[in-house]
């Protein structure tokens, strides 16, 4: 067979990547097995933006051919993935911000790194972080915030997070921003990462997975 | 003048413009009635240092004191947000409150918050902005979304103009959806085209948008007097305005609010040439709208917020095949009329140092973020005035004990030999008043040059 899907999505070739998938299922190859591959080409699209050979585009147009190549296999799976993940991590933007440029960053670095996200999304209810920690059970919280008034939404969401008797079941990294170590503090948080790399690096220190 | 605008070299230019700057007109367009001859002296001060420090000819007679704001008068003096955009006194009383109660050398304006009820009237969707979308306590926030879909570069691009009217204007405001029926003006050119081209205007959707626009119109004027108003009267007690006019790097006016940061993250693996032949299709536009605010203004900075270039943003071969070309071509037009450009520099810059230094002295004013100014200072000495990087967590959650040492050590890092301006990094919102007091007071203590 031609070519490395592997490869083509690490190295960013969409069209060959999609002529790959293409060959692949008329062969009638398992479409898992396709997504299986598809996947650690993500993983080293991950491992480039840790080392600065990859770059915010690069991230993101690789999240896009992935996308293309999905669509291609999903209507010949017959069961789902069966995903092993290393943990959950619930994430959002706090409540006041919306923005979310930073956190799908985040989250697609965490998600490559086999991490289970569940992303609430932007300008996320403090109640709301509290419900998902209680019905997920993840042992880590990410909060994102980009403007300067989400210091104090991070902190407020922190201590409803205490007041619901939470606080010592979920570590709770914080970043975005002008988000730094004062911030860390200031909020009760137990991390702040200075990027995407940083948020993955806490993660496999708390939950495990280096 | 002797010469005519268009003999003048840029350097002449620059100095005509600071000369109108130092020179400052009353609506009528007679010279500017000071409130008292101290006004006077002091405004002509704080022109003149920050021009010092600007053109690097001269040693200023100390550290200019330039504080970046967002809504921060506003939650200084007591409002929400959606308060002053609603109600100009308001907007007017937050931020003389904040010029007289901390005398920085430039007073902010009252333009940035913008008037809310112009975006009612037009149902704006391009922003969320306080009691619309968030909470009155909160500021306004770009809603990113593909505003000009992937295959429209080639309609950008023949005629932006045309293309901002009838396809991006019916997307970002709900009430000019008539405007799609809109034709280009430029076919009007002879007597038996007008008839033709004029149906469109009166048709009924066409008309409610040109009423929505009027009545919006109507605010906005209201507003400009205000805006005015405020300029005048703070600059005839002695503090004159921060910039003259606002800008965007074609990069950034095609991947913030046109395309979005992934649509154009995308755009730069399926369609580069035509990212690049926009750019070049905008930078004429881009150049215009600074160098016409100047002119307008009397005031030759033009502030430029600078954001999908930052480090981190593109590799080293995208920023220089995708954002500092147009960029270059867009300072050098602005320098070339005799305008200031003042790129605010968000996130931070230290990877694209080396190659911002290729601009002539003496004509930009750079602020930065997170940038590391002793690198800022080493690549851009003796070439541009430099400032900014006070840090906002600092501000605020800090004392202002740190908050000096902070800006002590900056003073010392970038201030030797002119060219370096005192600015908190990033616009401030609810920072802590103290620190911002630290911050102005420290530097008007401390930065001081002896001559």
């Amino acid at each position: 067979m031609a070519g490395n899907l592997v490869n083509a999505l690490a190295d960013l070739k969409e069209e060959e990547a999609i002529k790959i998938v293409k060959d692949r299922l008329n062969a009638n190859e398992d479409p898992l097995k396709i997504l299986g591959d598809a996947r650690k080409g993500m993983e080293i699209v991950g491992k480039r933006f840790a080392d600065s050979e990859y770059f915010i585009p690069d991230l993101v147009y690789s999240g896009e051919i992935l996308k293309v190549v999905s669509e291609l296999v999903k209507p010949k799976m017959t069961k789902e993935a069966d995903s092993k993940k290393l943990g959950k991590i619930v994430f959002g933007t706090v409540a006041g911000d919306i923005h979310d440029i930073g956190k799908d960053i985040v989250v697609f670095m965490l998600d490559v790194n086999g991490f289970e996200v569940i992303d609430l999304g932007v300008d996320v209810p403090v109640q709301k972080f509290v419900d998902k920690i209680k019905e997920t059970g993840a042992p880590v919280v990410g909060l994102s915030g980009f403007l300067t008034l989400a210091f104090d939404s991070m902190k407020e969401t922190i201590e409803t997070v205490k007041s619901a008797g939470l606080r010592d079941k979920v570590k709770i990294m914080i970043g975005g921003g002008q988000i730094s170590e004062e911030i860390k503090k200031y909020t009760g948080a137990d991390a702040y990462g200075k990027d995407a790399m940083a948020a993955v690096t806490l993660a496999q220190g708390w939950i495990g997975g280096k | 003048m002797e010469k005519k605008w268009e003999e003048l070299t840029p350097g002449e230019k620059q100095e005509e413009l600071f000369n109108r700057w130092l020179s400052p007109k009353d609506p009528q367009g007679n010279d500017l009635k000071f409130q008292s001859p101290q006004a006077e002296k002091a405004y002509k001060e704080r022109v003149t240092r920050i021009k010092d420090a600007i053109q690097l000819k001269k040693l200023p007679d100390r550290v200019p004191v330039f504080p970046m704001l967002s809504f921060f008068p506003a939650y200084y003096a007591g409002y929400t947000p959606q308060e002053i955009m609603y109600d100009y006194d308001k907007l007017a009383k937050a931020h003389k409150k904040y010029v007289l109660d901390f005398e920085p050398d430039v007073n902010p304006g009252i333009g940035i918050p913008t008037p809310g009820r112009v975006f009612d009237i037009l149902d704006y969707k391009l922003y969320a902005w306080p009691g619309h979308g968030v909470s009155p306590n909160s500021t306004y926030q770009c809603l990113e979304k593909e505003y000009m879909m992937a295959d429209e570069y080639d309609t950008l691009i023949r005629d932006p103009n045309y293309f901002f009217t009838t396809t991006y204007f019916p997307r970002i405001f709900g009430e000019l959806e008539g405007f799609k029926m809109l034709p280009n003006l430029a076919n009007v050119q002879e007597m038996p085209f007008v008839g033709p081209n004029l149906v469109p205007f009166g048709l009924p959707p066409v008309q409610e948008a040109y009423k929505a626009l009027l009545d919006a119109g109507a605010e906005a004027l209201k507003w400009a007097g205000a805006v005015g108003a405020f300029g005048n009267e703070m600059a005839a007690l002695g503090f004159p305005g921060g910039a003259g006019g606002f800008t965007k790097v074609p990069f950034d006016t095609l991947g913030d609010t046109l395309r979005g940061t992934r649509g154009i993250m995308i755009d730069i693996y399926r369609q580069p040439d035509k990212i690049l032949e926009a750019m070049e299709a905008l930078t004429p536009v881009m150049i215009d709208m600074g160098v016409s605010a100047t002119q307008m203004a009397g005031n030759p900075l033009v502030m430029i917020p600078l954001h999908k270039g930052a480090d981190g943003f593109l590799s080293d071969a995208q920023f220089k095949k995708f954002y500092w070309p147009c960029f270059k071509k867009l300072l050098m037009g602005l320098i070339n009329e005799g305008c200031v450009p003042l790129p605010f520099v968000e996130g931070s810059y230290n990877t694209r140092l080396e190659i911002i230094r290729d601009i002539p002295k003496g004509s930009t004013f750079w602020t930065f973020d997170a940038t590391d100014m002793a690198k800022a200072k080493k690549a851009l000495g003796g070439i541009a005035c430099i400032g900014g990087n006070v840090p906002t967590d600092l501000l605020s959650v800090g004392t202002p004990s740190q908050v000096k040492d902070y800006v002590k050590n900056l003073i010392d890092t970038c201030g030797k030999g002119g060219g370096y301006a005192v600015a908190n990094g990033v616009a401030a919102d609810d920072i802590k008043p103290e620190n911002m007091k630290a911050m102005i007071d420290f530097t008007k203590e401390y930065g001081v040059y002896k001559k």
